[in-house]
């Protein structure tokens, strides 16, 4: 994969003895801060279990879910991450123009995704299901709410990406912060499949 | 649209009445911190240090400089925690019968929960991130941290939540619930002012700085150390710095979730930790002691390393047991995250998980007995060098161990039932927190200080002031687990049993004498800095060190080493004395550095209005700061001139200068 790019980095330094690997260096600790996302969601998730029966006599997952509905925004994220890997080999094709198509592929997936979910959340709350009617609720809108915003920064960083891939092209850095990205977003499927699983399959057919 | 509608969307909640006009002590306390900051300004304005204090410091990425600037934010803060203490000390010595003391409860309450808040978070936080920055990339025989601009943002978060918490003293106030602040009592039904706001919004931007931190150290140790050093030749500094950054980046994720979730109890209507509507405030005191134990360990596991680097060096002898150390340090990093529950046996979760929690709690004393045995054999025929770090360290191992076993007492469930919330858990982690923390920093500080500035600490006063502390602690916190058997409670603003009385006067004349002991680091400081000239450290090694950090010269020059070393041995340097390796090169070469940058430091200070506005409902100001701080993020990432080779010639000069003041 990048092992053209590391080499052609090491190439031109390696006369300087302390020549680190800046690349496995940024890979690990971007993969030790995405641990430390995980945690967050962990707390979210089990307080989530804590108060999934804390309906205070108010709506339960089978009066307010619509499966299909969340089954199509489900879809959505999934292909985002199937797109975002063709960008990504794309990028390192060297292929400039199929990344960033890719990327902006990828990018209205996720804001479809975003999309739907704020239109669920308005729906919610205008229905009188507002996080402010019980336990439950509250820890739903905070799980599922703050796997939303961390789509939303990354279709943030999206954006920042494609213009510098646009104004500067393929270079290191940018196929290193590319790769980051690529790690945040299966990262972020990964989470959206565990929230699919236990709030919504596991709410309705309880 | 009129005035009286403007004003709420301009300034939020803010009114004159949030000033403590009315607060005689307040105010006094305020107007102190506003002269010492303008006695700042002006003695930087007066040696025109302006230009260097932007160049060389705020803009830093040097992880020597960054570290110094933690320990000096820690300071900062040990003397606001301190006067908490003191004022506290003194309402409780004469607030028993019929007086009511000086303090009423409204202000007791946030003086309790400010000291523990400051101390922990903006005190003995800072001071061990501090050590880590100074020691670790030195001992590791590296150029800097893995990602050095991380780190000057790390440091600025952490500025701005203190500089949070002390904005809290002069507008409006600090939380009045302890510094958990569990709730209900933290709920807005019961702590409506902007207090606990204050707490979340310091708490999680420092705490996210933290975090920070915490994942930058993790690359730095497992992926830059000089070549040769395997895990088992790091130096036992090193390894705890990493055992503690796996923990830090373990659990303050935790801490941050839990104040989210308060924030939008209070901010949004949620219901997570309310009475009604399904809340459950048990579960923040699970999530908050997830994070909160961990914590306890994140602060003493470091000093543990800064431990055994002095008892050996000191002891002229290996590390007894090097090894054990490591797996011991490892033992009770996880086991860290298997007794959380033992805060609040009295929850009432049942016997059979209190007794779980109850033998996990005493299991971890196993390690840490190791640990102790281990620095004992290290002394053990050894010919140990009473200096002040020595002192400090012996000083540890007594009063730590008598923590711990009323540590062991609280941990049986039988016994916590009587003595929870007592003065006797004050007692008992006033015990280790200051036997452990604050007496391993203090011998850090003797012990590294050289290194880092380039000259000694007056042994003299040093001396003076450890038995000040070391005494004064005996004297303050022995009464208190006295009280505790008769009943005292926690975070009492006044008592009725006269028969208290005597005992906590003793204890505020302990905290007395740890007053002196304060005012002699204080002069420690001022003394050594006076005759600098007279202690300077020209060697670069001056107590004989084991390992990198001494390879090279004091104060070190930016870049480190002038040549990466090769590490064959545990105690690298030791070794490289004994078969007479220079640290120097041959011939000098280029070296790779990273280039200062304003962006860790503005988008740090600039999360201060974000944390204000959002505490005082100041909203168009908090989406203006957000979006400046995320603006200067994306802006600094067009930046790729981010680093730059040191001229073989600069470092010739550098390394020459230095060989002449030896020689010398």
């Amino acid at each position: 994969m990048t092992s053209a790019t590391i080499t052609a980095h090491g190439g031109h330094h390696d006369h300087h003895e302390e020549h680190h690997d800046q690349f496995g260096t940024v890979q690990l600790g971007f993969w030790v801060y995405l641990m430390s996302d995980c945690v967050i969601f962990s707390g979210l998730f089990a307080t989530y279990a804590v108060m999934s029966t804390a309906f205070a006599g108010g709506p339960t997952p089978h009066t307010i879910f619509d499966l299909p509905y969340v089954a199509v925004e489900t879809a959505l994220l999934l292909f985002s991450s199937i797109t975002y890997g063709f960008a990504m080999i794309g990028a390192h094709k060297g292929n400039k123009g199929a990344a960033m198509g890719w990327l902006v592929i990828t990018a209205l997936f996720g804001l479809g995704f975003i999309g739907m979910e704020v239109h669920e959340f308005a729906k919610l709350i205008h229905e009188g299901a507002g996080p402010d009617r019980s336990g439950w609720l509250s820890s739903f809108f905070a799980l599922v709410g703050t796997h939303g915003l961390h789509v939303t920064s990354g279709l943030v960083w999206m954006t920042v990406m494609l213009v510098q891939v646009a104004r500067r092209g393929l270079t290191e850095t940018n196929i290193r912060r590319l790769t980051c990205l690529s790690l945040f977003w299966h990262f972020l499927d990964v989470i959206w499949i565990g929230v699919f699983s236990l709030v919504y399959l596991m709410g309705v057919s309880a | 649209m009129d005035m009286a509608k403007m004003m709420p969307m301009m300034v939020g909640k803010l009114t004159m009445d949030s000033l403590p006009l009315h607060e005689p002590i307040v105010m006094g306390a305020t107007a102190f911190m506003g002269l010492v900051g303008l006695g700042v300004v002006y003695a930087i304005h007066k040696t025109n240090f302006w230009v260097p204090l932007w160049r060389d410091w705020l803009t830093s990425v040097d992880h020597k400089k960054i570290g110094i600037m933690y320990i000096i934010l820690s300071l900062v803060m040990l003397l606001r925690g301190f006067s908490d203490a003191i004022m506290m000390r003194t309402q409780q010595a004469l607030a028993a019968g019929g007086a009511q003391g000086y303090l009423p409860p409204s202000h007791f309450d946030q003086v309790f929960t400010a000291h523990g808040v400051i101390m922990i978070f903006f005190m003995a936080m800072p001071f061990v991130i501090g050590l880590m920055n100074v020691v670790v990339p030195l001992q590791i025989g590296a150029r800097d941290v893995a990602f050095p601009y991380l780190n000057s943002l790390s440091f600025w978060l952490t500025v701005s939540g203190a500089m949070l918490v002390n904005a809290s003293l002069a507008i409006g106030e600090f939380a009045r619930t302890g510094w958990l602040a569990y709730p209900p009592l933290s709920e807005l039904a019961y702590s409506p002012g902007v207090g606990v706001d204050y707490y979340i919004w310091s708490l999680q931007i420092s705490g996210i700085g933290t975090t920070l931190a915490g994942v930058n150290f993790i690359a730095t140790i497992l992926k830059m150390r000089a070549p040769g050093m395997d895990l088992m030749k790091m130096p036992v500094f090193t390894w705890t710095t990493l055992c503690t950054n796996m923990l830090i980046v373990a659990a303050f994720p935790i801490l941050t979730v839990t104040l989210a979730l308060l924030t939008l109890d209070r901010y949004l209507g949620f219901h997570f930790f309310t009475n009604d509507m399904g809340g459950n405030p048990m579960n923040y005191v699970n999530l908050i002691w997830m994070w909160g134990h961990p914590e306890v360990y994140i602060l003493v596991i470091p000093v543990f390393g800064a431990f055994s680097e002095i008892v050996a060096t000191f002891s002229g002898k290996p590390l007894f047991g090097y090894k054990s150390m490591v797996y011991a340090t490892m033992g009770i990093a996880g086991a860290s995250f298997l007794v959380w529950l033992h805060h609040f046996f009295t929850m009432g979760s049942g016997a059979n998980v209190n007794a779980f929690f109850g033998i996990t709690t005493m299991l971890i004393s196993i390690p840490t007995g190791v640990k102790i045995f281990n620095w004992l054999f290290t002394m053990y025929k050894g010919r140990v060098r009473m200096t002040v770090p020595v002192m400090w360290t012996l000083g540890f191992m007594l009063t730590f161990v008598i923590g711990g076993m009323t540590g062991v007492m609280l941990a049986l469930p039988g016994a916590d039932f009587v003595l929870h919330n007592s003065l006797f858990l004050i007692a008992h982690f006033h015990n280790v927190i200051i036997g452990g923390v604050a007496f391993g920093c203090f011998a850090a500080m003797n012990y590294w200080f050289p290194k880092a500035f380039g000259f000694h600490l007056n042994e003299k006063l040093g001396k003076a002031a450890f038995w000040c502390w070391f005494v004064g602690f005996y004297i303050a916190f022995m009464p208190l687990y006295a009280l505790g058997f008769m009943g005292a409670t926690r975070r009492l603003q006044h008592y009725a049993d006269l028969a208290w009385q005597p005992y906590f006067v003793v204890a505020c004349a302990g905290a007395g004498l740890i007053l002196l002991g304060i005012v002699f680091q204080i002069t420690q400081l001022v003394v050594s800095i006076r005759d600098r000239e007279q202690n300077r450290d020209l060697t670069g090694d001056p107590w004989n060190g084991r390992t990198l950090e001494w390879a090279t010269s004091s104060p070190p020059p930016f870049y480190n080493f002038a040549k990466t070393p090769k590490v064959e041995e545990l105690d690298a340097w030791l070794d490289m004395k004994k078969k007479g390796i220079s640290p120097l090169p041959e011939t000098f070469q280029p070296i790779h550095m990273p280039r200062n940058t304003w962006a860790g430091f503005v988008i740090g200070i600039i999360t201060i209005p974000l944390g204000f506005a959002l505490i005082w409902h100041i909203w168009w100001l908090a989406a203006v700061s957000f979006l400046g701080a995320i603006g200067c993020a994306i802006v600094h990432s067009f930046n790729e001139d981010r680093d730059y080779y040191v001229p073989a010639e600069e470092v010739a000069e550098i390394e020459g200068r230095a060989a002449i003041a030896k020689a010398a």
